[in-house]
Parts: structure tokens; sequence; C-alpha cells
């Protein structure tokens, strides 16, 4: 395990910046699903690898949390391992990559399979926080639409999708509705997230580094993914179960296995996967647990 | 030339719009200037001039795409009341121009969604009022098609791949699918060859009277204006000159300026 550097401040960031980037925590928790500009910082890693997740990260986390961080549901991508080593290094964190023991979780791309508890909190790396933007360019046109809940243009979007496929073919990134009012993005998380975040008992943080906003979701809010009454909201499903513990509720993965067309579905969520094989279950291509390192 | 007066013999009721003393000015430039004039439910009003002669200003200050200087545009709602659209609330505003109100622009570009599908963009003001419904959207869709003379089988076709006089019918399916109560048109068939023009000039007749709606139509063309307005209003310099009854006005011209402009129009 690394030692933590000296010469940083407790999580890179300096006090001032954590306390502007809390203000406008605050009042993104404040306002559900309200975007909240704030002076994003420069960060020591390129726009677009979480670095607005990472202030947010910086802001909350204390010297007792405990951090794990997620890329695609995964603890060991690139992604997660520089960002989890960024904060062992700056600010000297226990960190875990197993999901009931962390206090503080940084995600890109899902919300782990266990449920999150009133103790912990999730934080979202976001490329593109306005759900809008794909039909109105203008920034000061899609403001003003937030601020009169002017919202038809949403669903003319999932009206497209229907016209051309038969069905709402947006599978990630797919629009919400919080707490009744704003429309958010919920970052590029599949669908089949989307119910997970619906009254969730953990508070979820979402920061956009590039596009400099801050937005929230309380813990038990309300969030409903945008539909229509003939084509209501449906998660993704598979024919098969994870390939290595055979579970049929969580988010699979397609892993390509050799170039004669050979595939296996697995968990997205390595961590659920390892626990499930732990407890003795078995997927139809799982070596007996413990032999293989995943 | 009392236009009031003249209007009121029409229709006993309130007017719908009433406009006084509307005036806008770009900087020290006339835009328009003291202009006053009633509608009626169901009633077409041309506005004609040349160019520069400020009907566009006045369009866009009737229409709210700019922020007249003076004056009131007292509007009567489908609930009955009476307010000036100048100081009205800006989200009531918006609505108003989302339901009640339509917009048609000379440019089919300026008024379409160009990289959604043609049904989609007509239900979009539907979806704007909370219509939720795919079914009933896209059975009104291809309803509203039809009724513009549009395969229906284009429905799901981009705009951007339609021809003018189908991206300028497309708009005004899109516009009227809400059944606004008043619509502005600004030369809605600037820029169609002649054939084109008059179809979709039959068009247009056909669907407003069907719809009872209240029409305010900008146009160069005096043709345009005889065949759809009921009354007319000639602009010069950005003030009105002369107004009256459409065949009046175009037969028996008394203003210098309205005479020059029914003399030149070229007979064929």
């Amino acid at each position: 395990m690394n030692a933590p550097d000296t010469g940083y401040n407790f999580a890179y960031l300096d006090e001032q910046t954590k306390r502007m980037i809390r203000r406008a925590i605050l009042k993104a928790v404040a306002v559900p699903g309200y975007q909240v500009p704030f002076a994003g910082r420069e960060m020591p890693l390129p726009y677009g690898w979480g670095t607005g997740g990472i202030q947010v990260t910086a802001a909350v986390i204390g010297a007792d949390d405990t951090l794990k961080v997620i890329d695609q549901g995964a603890d060991d991508t690139t992604n997660a391992v520089s960002i989890r080593r960024f904060f062992q290094r700056t600010a000297g964190v226990a960190t875990t990559t197993e999901t009931e023991k962390a206090t503080l979780i940084q995600t890109r791309h899902r919300i782990p399979e266990a449920r999150l508890g009133e103790h912990q909190i999730l934080v979202y790396q976001v490329p593109i926080p306005e759900p809008l933007r794909w039909m109105e360019a203008r920034e000061s046109e899609t403001r003003k639409m937030h601020a009169l809940a002017e919202y038809g243009v949403m669903h003319v979007r999932l009206y497209e999708d229907i016209a051309h496929m038969g069905r709402i073919v947006k599978s990630y990134d797919y629009p919400v509705r919080v707490n009744g009012r704003y429309i958010m993005a919920p970052s590029p998380i599949p669908k089949f997230d989307n119910p997970k975040m619906d009254r969730m008992p953990a508070l979820q943080l979402f920061g956009a580094g590039r596009e400099k906003r801050i937005y929230a979701v309380p813990p038990y809010t309300r969030v409903e993914s945008l539909d229509f009454e003939d084509h209501p909201f449906e998660i993704q499903t598979w024919s098969e179960g994870c390939a290595l513990c055979g579970a049929t509720d969580s988010y699979l993965d397609e892993v390509v296995t050799d170039d004669r067309g050979g595939r296996m579905m697995v968990c997205s969520d390595t961590d659920h996967c390892d626990k499930r094989r732990a407890a003795g279950h078995s997927g139809p291509m799982a070596a007996p647990y413990g032999e293989t390192p995943r | 030339m009392n236009l009031v007066a003249t209007a009121a013999v029409l229709d006993d009721d309130p007017p719908l719009l009433s406009v006084r003393g509307l005036g806008k000015s770009y900087g020290g430039a006339l835009g328009c200037r003291a202009v006053s004039f009633d509608l009626w439910p169901g009633e077409v009003l041309g506005i004609v001039g040349e160019s520069g002669s400020g009907k566009s200003t006045l369009l866009n200050c009737l229409s709210g795409q700019v922020a007249a200087d003076a004056g009131e545009i007292l509007y009567r709602d489908r609930m009955g009341a009476t307010a000036d659209f100048l100081t009205l609330p800006e989200p009531k505003r918006r609505a108003l121009l989302r339901g009640e109100w339509g917009l048609v622009h000379q440019n089919p570009r300026d008024g379409l969604r160009l990289r959604v599908s043609a049904g989609a963009n007509i239900g979009e003001r539907l979806m704007a009022q909370g219509a939720r419904h795919y079914g009933d959207i896209r059975a009104e869709a291809t309803g509203w098609l039809s009724r513009v003379e549009i395969d229906t089988a284009r429905t799901d076709d981009l705009p951007i791949r339609f021809s003018g006089g189908m991206q300028q019918r497309l708009q005004i399916a899109r516009t009227l699918v809400t059944g606004p109560r008043l619509v502005f048109m600004d030369e809605p068939t600037g820029g169609l060859d002649v054939s084109v023009q008059a179809r979709l000039l039959d068009l247009i007749r056909g669907l407003v009277d069907e719809l009872g709606a209240a029409c305010v139509i900008v146009t160069h063309d005096l043709a345009v204006a005889r065949l759809l307005a009921h009354r007319l209003m000639v602009m010069k310099g950005g003030e009105v000159v002369e107004a009256g009854l459409t065949d009046q006005v175009l037969d028996d011209p008394h203003h210098p300026y309205t005479q020059l402009l029914v003399s030149s129009v070229l007979q064929v």
C-alpha cells in the first residue's frame, strides 16, 4: 500500500476550494436534480477521467472514510485504480473493494448491485450534465427550460426511438425526473440502474468537471424514469445468467473470449460476482472459486 | 378609415387581440410606430408593405420574438381573461406561445427541428402540453400529415429530406396541431414556386377556416393578401398608412403609397 504523499493538503484540494464545493453540494442537495455551477479546479488528470467526481469526493471525504472506486462496475480498471491510488496518496484514507464496507463510493457508469445504506455516499462522474443538450444547444435556453419546467422536448427524443426502432432504445444516461420537478441526466449508467436511484437511502452526488456542474439526489428521493403510457420504462434483461456466479439479477457485460465467436456474459459488478462465488454460487464457465484469480 | 368600427360590424364579441400604440425602434432607427388594430376570432388580417416598411418588426413584436418599446397587446385567452402580452410574466408568455398561439416562420428551417422526424416535429407541441401516450401522438401526427397533403409514409423521415414546400406544410401542421386560437405567419409562401404557392394558399385558407383561428399574415405579395386576408393593413416607414377590408383597400386604394403598391403589381 502506498504511503500518503507529503506536501499536499488532505485530499489534494485546498480548504477554501473544498468549502466552495461543499457550498455547491449543499445547494444541490437542497434543490434535488438542479445543476449548481461551481468553480471547478484543474485536477492532475484529464477531463473525461472523472475530474468532477474527484473534486466532489475530495470535498466530502474525511480521514475516517473508507473509499471504493469503480469504473463500469469493476474495481480493477485503470480509471478506478488511479483514482483510488490518488486518494490513498493524498488523503491516506482506507480503501476497499467491498461495497458494504465503503462509506464513500466514487463511480463511473454503474451503481453497485448491493443495496446502499444511509451511511454511504455515492459520487458519480458525469460527462454531460445537461439532459436537454441534445434537443437544445443554447445554455441560456436550457436553463430557462429547467426553470419553467418546460420538458416536452425530452419526450421528443423517446418518441424518435419508438418511431424508428419500435421501442425506447436509449439504454444509458436515461433521463429521470427527480422529486417530481427537475429532469436530470443520471450520468452514463445503464438504465438497468435507474430503478436503484429511486428512494435510495444513500446520498447521491454528481460532479461534472468539464462542465463545472454539481447536482444531487438526497436520500429517499423520488427518481422516475421518463416514458410513455403505452411504452413504459423497461430495464435490460438477459436470457442467461452470469457465466461465473450464475446471477440472473445483475447487469451483465459481454466478454469476447476468442476469435472464433466465443463469448461469455459476466457480472459487471466485480465485487458482487466475487461475493456470490465466495458464497458458493457458480455459473456454467466458472472454475472452482479461489483457484483462478479474476 | 375607421378600422375598429368597420370590423365591429362583423362581430359583436369583444376582439381576441387588441393592439394599441405598438412601437419599436432599433437604437435610433425606426422599426414600427403607433400601430393599433383589433382582431376578432376567425379573422385573417394581412399586413402588406415593401421591404423595410416594418411589417416583420410588427409581427416579431406581436409574437414575442422582439421586445416592443411602447404600447400594449391585449389578448383575450381561452378562459375569457384579457391580459397585456407585453407585461405578462415570462412563464405565461411562453405557455401562450406554445399553446394558444402559433408562429409560422418564413423559412421553415427556423420553425422545424430538422434533426428529428416529421412525426416528432408535429408531436412536439402535444408533448409539451403533456401528451404522454405514444399511440395517440402518432395518430395525431399522421392525421395532420395527411391534412397538409404529405404522404404518411414519410412520417419517420427527417424534414431535411423534404422539399421546401413540404417543409413549409410540415411547419404549418406542427403549428396548428394544438389548435391555436391565434396564428402569426411571416411570408408563408415566400421562396416557393408559383404552383406550390397556390396549393399552400389553398391549404392555409382551408385550415384556418376549419379551425376558426384568427390569423395575422405578413406578406409583400398582394395576391396572397387578396386570397387569404379579410382585412388589410398597409405599412410604410414603420407606420400603418391605410387599413380596411381587403377588397376595399385593393380595389379603391386611398393613400398614394397604396395606390403605388397596387399599380406596381405585374399583370400577366
